[in-house]
């Protein structure tokens, strides 16, 4: 088996199976008094200065999510609550087009449900957001902008943004910024305190800690409405008891990811681009997504002209190799993806997309099975056709 | 297990509704040692979502229901969007059939022209061998390799009927799991049950399944409209009015809604539908009794017979079985039954067999009546 789906989800790292496990049997509620509670508390606490550490964070400024879903959702839909809250004038939201749907989806909901004008972002072909457009949409009426919300890296294609850049843009006229970094967590270097950002949504599964586990970096001086109501944990901001076996084992793998950033990136961006090399030298025609130089170092996308992306799919899962078209599905039915269209490709090209993604566990003989059965796939693949 | 399971292993794609009858077909093939993907077809542009009663196959729900089934047999999964394709040749077409006042199989339909053209194509092209569904019927290879369809072995579960639409080369990449299966559909559930599939229980979807409320009336006049007519007797007198033509099968005898009684107090069927001047003619049952028929777009499992034959037909889906001579002129299919044949409607098939074989189909175009001159479909 060739497992080339690390974006979808990563095997947990042992270290990280280690922490949780050894937690398991251990009771304590982290907002009880007596020892037990003081035990898990404690717990809770290191680990919350470990994701801190790992991201340029403050302590203070980590709330543990159930994951990246919850905490975009709680980021967007709190922050403009509370922005608009402050003053009824802020109720346009700045997004880019290519966010995950944990982003897309809930700015479409604002803007259906809760009086939102969502305006989307021009990007360029690789779907980057150039700070110089932000700004132009910002200055059209800067007090009227409740949030900016844009990805660092894209999931599907693995297109860093310049999130800083677009953060200092937005920090000149007050507006807060979130940025997804689900993906970018572990493969480049994430400083929230630096890249002057409001909120920056994190994930655990996604960097070899356990699945149900996130966090949402959010300034001091950010107070969202909450999501969740209830118990006041984490700041008043996302109620639930924590699930300490979670969040010990989610920093454990934040540190790691943090501490072989630079590791990861050199040696498994050899093997992707050797992946890509690969796969151009196969299949000539196929179109390589994504920014070509700043991308994530785990990622190779590409379109292959007249394929229909799930034939691609069952073609080579009969092989063993398991990725992914990178787009979502409605009703089990794949669609062509939002990021391949925004960047301007035709939907026939968006249609036939396949995401390979590396991680820890990659090998070359992974990247020697891709080489192997590209070829002979897209062949096949074109033959079945554009249904 | 049929024949066609205990060849060589397969590479076999399981057409999967969702339903109990399709996810034992995949387990089967799947036992006897086939490499067999399942995949659902998407069929509705707008699929409802979590719909009770598990009526048709085009809801979310079936959908998963199918990939559950799929994880238990332990073989890959993939819903197939084919919507566009089942819009136009199958929707459209029963639309029009009714509009022009014949009476559409659409299940027929979707054999010829969906599970066995669109998705057989996309699978051969993949590199399949066989599509395999959940229909009961058998598939025997002659010595010479030829393939042959034939009914169930339980005459009271054969689908034969509607895959006669199927050619040779059709029929040389299908797979019937349940065809051999001399059971009951509660035997089918057991086995089912015994496999851990959970659609076990699952009620049966007896609907066409791109009219999810079972209103097929409702349905055609959404799409039509209402268009009010008469009802007439045979003698050409006004004995009731209607909404729409279409909304009428030859045959019928309820919804008529017909004021007073006929004169000699008999029950009144409708005998013709006339979309030209919006008309329904009704009956007495004998005026029914059709000792011919024409019929149009001949399809042959195997070579088209060469002079005029003595077969038995089938006429409708769940029919009685009925003596017929046939014979093939210029394209149309020319029948007599020695015997008169009630409820036949134009636009449905008749599938002739040999025996247990099945020769052909064609779709029925005119017929004619005992008692009648012949009435244009």
């Amino acid at each position: 088996m060739a497992y080339l789906d690390h974006a979808a989800t990563t095997p947990m790292l042992p270290e990280a199976i280690e922490a949780m496990t050894a937690r398991f049997g251990l009771a304590g509620n982290a907002s009880s008094l007596h020892a037990a509670g003081r035990r898990a508390r404690r717990t809770v606490e290191e680990a919350r200065e470990s994701v801190a550490a790992a991201l340029g964070a403050r302590p203070s400024e980590v709330v543990f999510t159930s994951g990246g879903t919850e905490a975009d959702n709680l980021a967007v839909k709190g922050l403009y609550w509370a922005r608009r809250a402050a003053d009824p004038a802020r109720t346009r939201i700045l997004a880019s087009p290519v966010e995950h749907h944990a982003v897309l989806d809930t700015v479409d909901w604002l803007g259906e449900h809760e009086g939102a004008t969502v305006e989307y972002l021009p990007v360029d072909r690789y779907g980057r957001v150039e700070p110089e457009a932000l700004r132009e949409a910002v200055e059209r009426e800067p007090g009227d902008v409740a949030l900016v919300t844009v990805m660092w890296a894209n999931n599907e294609i693995g297109t860093l943004l310049p999130v800083p850049e677009l953060a200092e843009v937005a920090r000149a006229h007050g507006i807060p910024l979130h940025t997804d970094a689900v993906q970018a967590f572990g493969q480049t270097e994430l400083d929230f305190g630096a890249s002057g950002c409001a909120a920056m949504t994190v994930s655990g599964h996604k960097i070899g800690g356990p699945y149900g586990i996130g966090a949402l970096l959010l300034g001091r001086e950010h107070a969202p409405v909450p999501v969740l109501h209830g118990g006041g944990q984490e700041r008043q901001v996302r109620s639930g008891t924590l699930d300490v076996p979670a969040i010990a084992s989610f920093a454990v793998a934040a540190s790691l990811a943090a501490e072989r950033r630079e590791t990861f990136a050199r040696e498994i961006g050899a093997l992707r681009d050797e992946l890509v090399d690969a796969v151009l030298k196969a299949v000539p025609d196929a179109v390589l997504g994504g920014d070509p130089e700043r991308r994530l170092p785990a990622n190779a996308h590409f379109s292959f002209p007249g394929c229909e992306g799930d034939s691609l799919l069952l073609l080579l899962d009969a092989q063993g190799i398991e990725c992914s078209t990178g787009s979502a599905c409605t009703a089990g039915v794949a669609q062509p993806s939002h990021v391949v269209l925004a960047t301007g490709r035709d939907a026939d090209l968006a249609r036939g997309t396949l995401r390979f993604s590396l991680g820890h566990t990659s090998t070359r003989e992974d990247v020697a099975a891709v080489a192997r059965a590209i070829g002979p796939a897209v062949e096949r693949a074109r033959g079945a056709g554009l249904s | 297990m049929t024949e066609n399971s205990q060849r060589r292993p397969l590479r076999v794609l399981a057409a999967m509704s969702g339903g109990v009858d399709s996810a034992v077909a995949a387990a089967r093939a799947a036992e006897a040692g086939h490499d067999v993907t399942g995949v659902h077809l998407a069929l509705s542009a707008n699929p409802q979502s979590f719909r009770t009663g598990a009526r048709g196959c085009c809801t979310l729900e079936d959908s998963r229901d199918a990939r559950r089934a799929a994880d238990v047999i332990g073989i890959p999964f993939y819903v197939w969007d084919l919507a566009e394709r089942f819009r136009e040749d199958v929707v459209e077409d029963f639309v029009a059939e009714y509009e022009a006042g014949r009476t559409p199989n659409p299940c027929l339909r979707c054999n010829e022209k969906i599970k066995f053209a669109a998705l057989l194509d996309k699978a051969l092209a993949l590199g399949f061998d066989a599509v395999c569904t959940g229909h009961y019927a058998t598939v025997v290879t002659r010595e010479d390799g030829a393939r042959e369809l034939h009914r169930a072995s339980d005459p009271a579960k054969d689908q034969s009927y509607v895959l006669g639409v199927l050619d040779e080369r059709q029929l040389a990449h299908a797979m019937f799991p349940l065809g051999d299966t001399l059971t009951t559909k509660d035997e089918i559930r057991a086995e089912a049950e015994r496999r851990g599939l959970a659609v076990a229980r699952k009620p049966d979807s007896h609907d066409i399944c791109f009219i999810a409320d079972g209103d097929t009336q409702g349905f055609l006049a959404q799409r039509l409209g209402r268009a009010e007519g008469d009802i007439v007797d045979e003698s050409g007198a006004r004995v009731g009015t209607h909404d729409g033509a279409y909304g009428f099968t030859i045959g019928q005898r309820k919804g008529l809604r017909i004021g007073h009684p006929a004169a000699d107090g008999k029950p009144r069927y409708v005998l013709d539908i006339s979309p030209v001047d919006n008309t329904v003619t009704v009956g007495p049952a004998a005026a029914l009794d059709v000792t011919a028929l024409t019929a149009v777009r001949p399809r042959w499992c195997g070579a088209a017979p060469a002079g005029p034959g003595t077969y038995t037909a089938q006429l409708r889906a769940h029919g009685g079985e009925t003596p017929a001579t046939a014979e093939l002129a210029d394209g149309t299919l020319r029948v007599e039954f020695p015997e008169p044949v009630r409820g036949v409607a134009p636009g449905q098939a008749i599938v002739l067999y040999d025996g247990t074989r099945v020769v052909g189909s064609a779709t029925i175009a005119t017929t004619r009546r005992r008692d009648l001159a012949a009435t244009a479909g």
